[in-house]
């Protein structure tokens, strides 16, 4: 009898180590370890043992129980994790092809400029005024120190609707309105960025609908050592720290003194070359003191306030940033030209 | 204005200055030099020879051989093809190795036959505009004066080996259009002297007021005339000297009276006339307005009909010239001319103005009286025109100037203290260097005190208030060393407005949904203005459009964007998702300003999905862009105010359409691109949106506020309604929301169809409900209950039956 169960676990152990699959497995437990299983069939025999080999027979099947049991759980473990890497061979995938793709749009590039400008004024302490594109010629022109016949007002030839209303030539209109509205009191510190027109025709530098964005501080004791460093704040960020500064006298009928702020060419590093006209410097930005007439004309005491404004073109500073040739682009949207400025930098 | 650097020289020391140098100096001090011409660029081995023989080449009708002396070796063998070349001409040779501009190299050639040994040149062909160079020699080769040195360097001989500054001038610098002005710019950069120019001469004891009386009828348009005579000139070339200084700066040379005039008009920045006085047909000259209706020949041949905005020179009849514009035909110097009468005047810039924009005359003269001239160098640029025609014309400059005077020249007096200099710039100089800054300017001024009194020069008619002053200072002294600095005094902070918050979320919200943002044009045509407006008024046109495309304010966007959808399809981004924000403008009557309401509008078309490998493509539908919309109004907590609701708009697909309503009120339609359009503008299936941005921004949203997240299971029950056909999903949702309340929290549609398996004219229409509870667990009976109440109201008011 004792023979006769370890032979039965030395078979049941062969047999689990050649069973292929966990059905095999199963099978072997169940004809094994079962009810009608060989071991029961040798156990039923045990009332003709003595009452002292009795305990120690059934002690020695538990143990040839325990034994297959064993076998078949370690055989089961190896035979699952066969299955399972035999499954995930089977899903392997080529990692390498395009994901699902997701719609995603972007700022016009414009935009971008602008939005960036605005944030860094922002962070500054200015707000951003908007206003009118349709302006009368007094917002546009008298109140900015240009009446009617000045010279000045041939270098933006406008286009007019009625003698009296015309598309504003640049957003220097909202500063004025601005100022109106603050009827000659306290601080202003903004931002006007917008549409402008003039008479131009349409080529690879001239539109006659592009973007201006202009900024405005007045309060009582505003100098022109304050527009230097907010300039000199303002370019660097935007342009870069390593991008050389200059200011160079100029003339605006609406500011006094005036200023032109040029930047050093990126393309050339300084030396001069075809973007820069062989100067080194690129033109960037106008600025100057507030005119008195203007601070006058909109309510200011032009002894007691004083203030500084500049203004710039997006589509100029978009042009020099990112390389692009012809101004027609910002208005045609073509997709492909669109796209590429979905960069945060 | 262009700037001779050899020319400047006489009036300024320039050593140790280069021509790049004063350039970059005058640039910081405020005159933009936007280039430096370095005229002879390029060019080597250019000489001065002498034609020795000259006959027809034996093989070409229109070549010459030539024989020259070029003052090196034997004389050469060159053949020219300029109809004016001829034995005895003293020319320009480029000799054999000569470099000109464009990269020409001279080579010994053969030219049918004979040898040339070099190249007789043309101005043009040293790198001059046609325009500029003498009429005789515009077509052929250039003559010099007899005395030119064989063999000598050709170039400096024609002050080509010169560098011309170009001046950007801005309209309050019109002193700087003269040499005089550029000199004394120039001067206080440097911190240098001015020399001016020679005026002196002896006149002949004859007098010019028995040859001519002056009469002013317009002393408004012209208080000071003053008039020179000069008798028994010989018209003839001038000095070479002269010509080249004129050519340098873009001025074609005629004769000596007409070129001393123009030299005049560069060096002192006053316009000058010299008429024929023989051919006056008077002695008397009469400045008056135009009669309207007048006409008059100008030298240009061309007649003109006149206005009485228009000043006239008359010979006391008729006129002899348009005052400050443009001399007339009849009495126009030309070589016969023996006596000049020499105008020198102040005319106010404005009337010129008008009749050079009238007749479309601007001239040298005109922009410079336009601009305003130095009322105190009306006399002394008469002078030196005067003392130039004496020397270079031969001509007797007759005693006396007839003059009328009526101009009040007072300079500007303005006192500014050096504390207000300070103040406004940042600085902290001292008197004495503020004081300096004005010595070297040329303005005398005195300090007394903290204030400095200044007296401007008339040259200078810009500086009129201390501001002016101001700005003199900080040039001079230099943007540069103005310190940095950031504005003092209450910290505002910097922040968008509500408004234009939420107008950067709309665009963030539609770039990540997939759209593109596009910038479109304002101007439109008629046709296109008012296409796809949601409000119609009348068209705002401008008064001189430049093209009828770009003449009228838009009324929509939409139509700007189907032309960004054409021009991308055409060009195989058959694909794309754009949208724009901008305004359009109603008008208010004519006097008013428009009013501006800011719209915003999409358009999509193509494929919407478009994963490939895996075989998804989707095109774009109506509910892809009303799921776009949704999810904006979503986003700005709008959901609930706002319907869509079936509509008809023009150009729209009539069964694809929907009005979008904020709280019942229309605000912008949805829809699909009427076939009709499409097929015309060649567009695929387009979906577009417009509304107004304005009314959406606007709307009061409520304070964000925060719900208790459900803490007990909700029960779903689906259910799948045949309904009629025209029955809408929201009449529906609309009674089941209603019936289900409280316990019923949600429904939407999961499935619709609307097949052959349904009987005619009905549809099905499968809803999912959702029931919840907040403070308990719902048994299925109660569901059961309110979910038997919801089929009843559905069968009752839309007849609305569970499919079996
Ligand atoms: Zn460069």
């Amino acid at each position: 009898m004792q023979e006769r169960l370890k032979e039965l676990q030395a078979e049941a152990i062969q047999k689990v180590e050649q069973s292929a699959n966990l059905k095999e497995l199963n099978d072997i437990r169940v004809s094994y370890l079962g009810k009608k299983g060989p071991i029961t069939e040798v156990l039923r025999g045990m009332g003709k043992l003595s009452a002292e080999e009795r305990p120690l027979m059934g002690a020695l099947a538990n143990e040839v129980r325990a034994a297959i049991t064993a076998k078949i759980e370690e055989k089961q473990a190896e035979l699952e994790e066969a299955a399972v890497q035999a499954k995930l061979a089977s899903e392997s995938i080529d990692v390498t092809l395009p994901g699902r793709p997701v719609k995603v749009g972007n700022h016009h590039p414009l935009t971008k400029i602008i939005e960036e400008i605005e944030d860094l004024f922002i962070g500054m302490g200015y707000e951003i005024a908007e206003g009118p594109e349709v302006e009368q010629d007094y917002y546009n022109f008298e109140a900015l120190n240009l009446p009617k016949g000045h010279p000045a007002r041939d270098m933006q030839d406008s286009f007019y609707i009625t003698d009296e209303i015309l598309l504003r030539t640049h957003t220097s209109p909202v500063q004025a309105r601005t100022m109106e509205k603050h009827q000659g009191k306290g601080p202003i510190k903004i931002i006007c960025p917008g549409k402008v027109y003039r008479r131009d025709n349409d080529d690879a530098t001239h539109s006659h609908q592009f973007m201006q964005i202009e900024g405005l501080v007045v309060g009582e004791n505003i100098r022109m050592s304050d527009l230097k460093g907010t300039l000199e704040v303002f370019a660097k960020k935007l342009f870069g720290e390593d991008r050389e500064i200059r200011l160079r006298p100029s003339f605006f009928p609406f500011t006094e003194p005036s200023v032109e702020m040029d930047i050093s060419c990126k393309m050339c590093g300084g030396h001069g070359c075809n973007v820069c006209k062989h100067t080194g410097w690129i033109e960037i930005l106008g600025a100057g003191m507030v005119h008195p007439n203007v601070l006058e004309m909109a309510g200011y005491d032009s002894k007691k306030y004083s203030g500084f404004a500049f203004g710039m073109g997006p589509e100029r500073i978009a042009m020099l940033k990112y390389g692009i040739d012809d101004i027609r682009h910002f208005y045609t949207n073509d997709v492909r030209f669109l796209k590429q400025f979905a960069i945060e930098e | 204005m262009l700037v001779s650097y050899k020319w400047l020289q006489d009036y300024v020391d320039l050593t140790g200055v280069s021509a790049g140098e004063l350039a970059e100096r005058i640039t910081k001090s405020g005159i933009e030099v936007e280039g430096v011409e370095v005229l002879n660029e390029k060019i080597k081995g250019v000489v001065v020879g002498h034609v020795l023989e000259r006959e027809q080449h034996p093989n070409a009708d229109k070549l010459n051989k030539c024989l020259v002396d070029i003052g090196a070796g034997d004389p050469v063998q060159i053949i020219c093809g300029a109809p004016n070349v001829d034995k005895g001409q003293k020319v320009v040779v480029a000799t054999v190795g000569a470099r000109l501009p464009g990269g020409v190299k001279i080579k010994r050639a053969k030219l049918r036959g004979e040898e040339s040994n070099g190249m007789i040149c043309s101005l043009q062909e040293l790198g001059m505009e046609g325009k500029i160079v003498p009429k005789e020699f515009e077509k052929g080769i250039y003559v010099l004066p007899e005395d030119a040195e064989v063999g000598s360097d050709a170039i400096a001989l024609l002050n080509r080996d010169d560098q011309v500054l170009e001046l950007g001038l801005t309209p309050n610098r019109a002193d700087c259009l003269s040499m005089l002005g550029v000199a004394y710019e120039t001067a206080a950069i440097l911190g240098r002297d001015v020399e001016l120019p020679e005026t002196n001469l002896e006149p002949v004891s004859e007098k010019a007021s028995d040859y001519v009386k002056i009469v002013v009828e317009a002393k408004e348009d012209n208080p000071l005339y003053s008039a020179k005579i000069i008798k028994n000139v010989k018209i003839g070339p001038s000095p070479l000297w002269m010509q080249t200084r004129l050519m340098n700066s873009g001025i074609r040379p005629h004769n000596n009276v007409v070129d001393i005039t123009n030299y005049i008009l560069l060096e002192y920045g006053q316009p000058l006339h010299a008429f024929d006085y023989d051919r006056l047909g008077s002695k008397e000259i009469l400045v008056r307005r135009a009669n309207d209706g007048e006409k008059f020949t100008t030298l240009d041949d061309v007649e003109r009909t006149l206005t009485s905005d228009h000043l006239v020179i008359t010979n006391g009849k008729e006129p002899v010239a348009l005052a400050g514009v443009m001399g007339g035909a009849n009495s126009e110097v030309t070589s016969d001319t023996t006596t000049v009468l020499l105008e020198s005047a102040y005319f106010n810039g404005l009337t010129i103005r008008k009749a050079s924009k009238d007749h479309g005359l601007r001239s040298e003269a005109s922009s410079r009286y336009e601009k305003g001239v130095d009322p105190n160098r009306v006399r002394p640029a008469g002078e030196r025109a005067a003392y130039l025609m004496a020397k270079y014309a031969g001509g007797e400059v007759l005693d006396g100037t007839v003059e009328v005077d009526t101009l009040t020249v007072e300079p500007a007096v303005v006192s500014i203290t050096l504390e207000k200099i300070n103040r406004v710039l940042g600085t902290n100089l001292e008197m004495n260097q503020v004081k300096e800054i004005f010595d070297r300017l040329q303005f005398e001024s005195s300090v007394d005190g903290d204030t400095i009194t200044v007296t401007a020069p008339t040259r200078r008619g810009d500086i009129k208030i201390e501001e002016d002053l101001i700005e003199e200072v900080a040039r001079l002294y230099g943007y540069d060393n103005i310190p940095k600095t950031l504005p003092i005094g209450s910290a505002t902070p910097g922040k968008l407005t509500a408004y234009q918050q939420k107008r950067r979320v709309v665009r963030q919200y539609l770039e990540g949904a997939g759209l593109y943002q596009a910038v479109t044009y304002s101007l439109t045509s008629e046709e296109k203005a008012a296409q796809y407006a949601l409000e119609n008024r009348h068209t705002i046109r401008l008064a001189m459009p430049m093209s009828e495309d770009r003449s009228i304010l838009r009324l929509s966007l939409t139509p700007h964007l189907l032309e960004v959808v054409k021009y991308n399809s055409a060009r195989q981004n058959d694909s794309l998702a754009v949208y724009e924000t901008g305004n359009v403008f109603l008008a208010n009557g004519t006097e008013a300003l428009p009013e501006e309401r800011e719209h915003l509008a999409g358009a999509i078309t193509g494929l919407w999905t478009n994963h490939s490998w895996q075989g998804e493509k989707k095109p774009v539908d109506f509910f892809v862009l009303k799921g776009i919309l949704e999810g904006l109004f979503a986003k700005l907590g709008l959901t609930d105010r706002v319907d869509y609701v079936k509509a008809q708009v023009e150009g729209l697909h009539p069964g694809r359409t929907a009005e979008i309503q904020l709280n019942g009120t229309a605000i912008g339609f949805i829809g699909q691109v009427h076939p009709s359009v499409q097929k015309e503008m060649d567009l695929k299936d387009t979906y577009v949106f417009e509304l107004l941005l304005k009314a959406v921004l606007e709307e009061d949203t409520d304070d964000l506020q925060y719900a208790a997240i459900p803490r007990f299971p909700s029960i779903s029950r689906d259910i799948a309604l045949a309904a009629n056909k025209e029955t809408i999903s929201s009449t529906l949702k609309d009674i089941i929301l209603e019936a289900g309340a409280p316990l019923l929290k949600e429904a939407y549609v999961f499935d619709l169809y609307e097949g052959e398996k349904m009987e005619e004219g009905k549809k099905s229409i499968a809803f999912s409900l959702k029931y919840a509870d907040p403070e308990r667990t719902l048994t299925d009976e109660e569901v059961t209950k309110v979910h038997e109440k919801v089929l009843e109201a559905l069968k009752e008011k839309a007849g609305a039956v569970l499919r079996g």
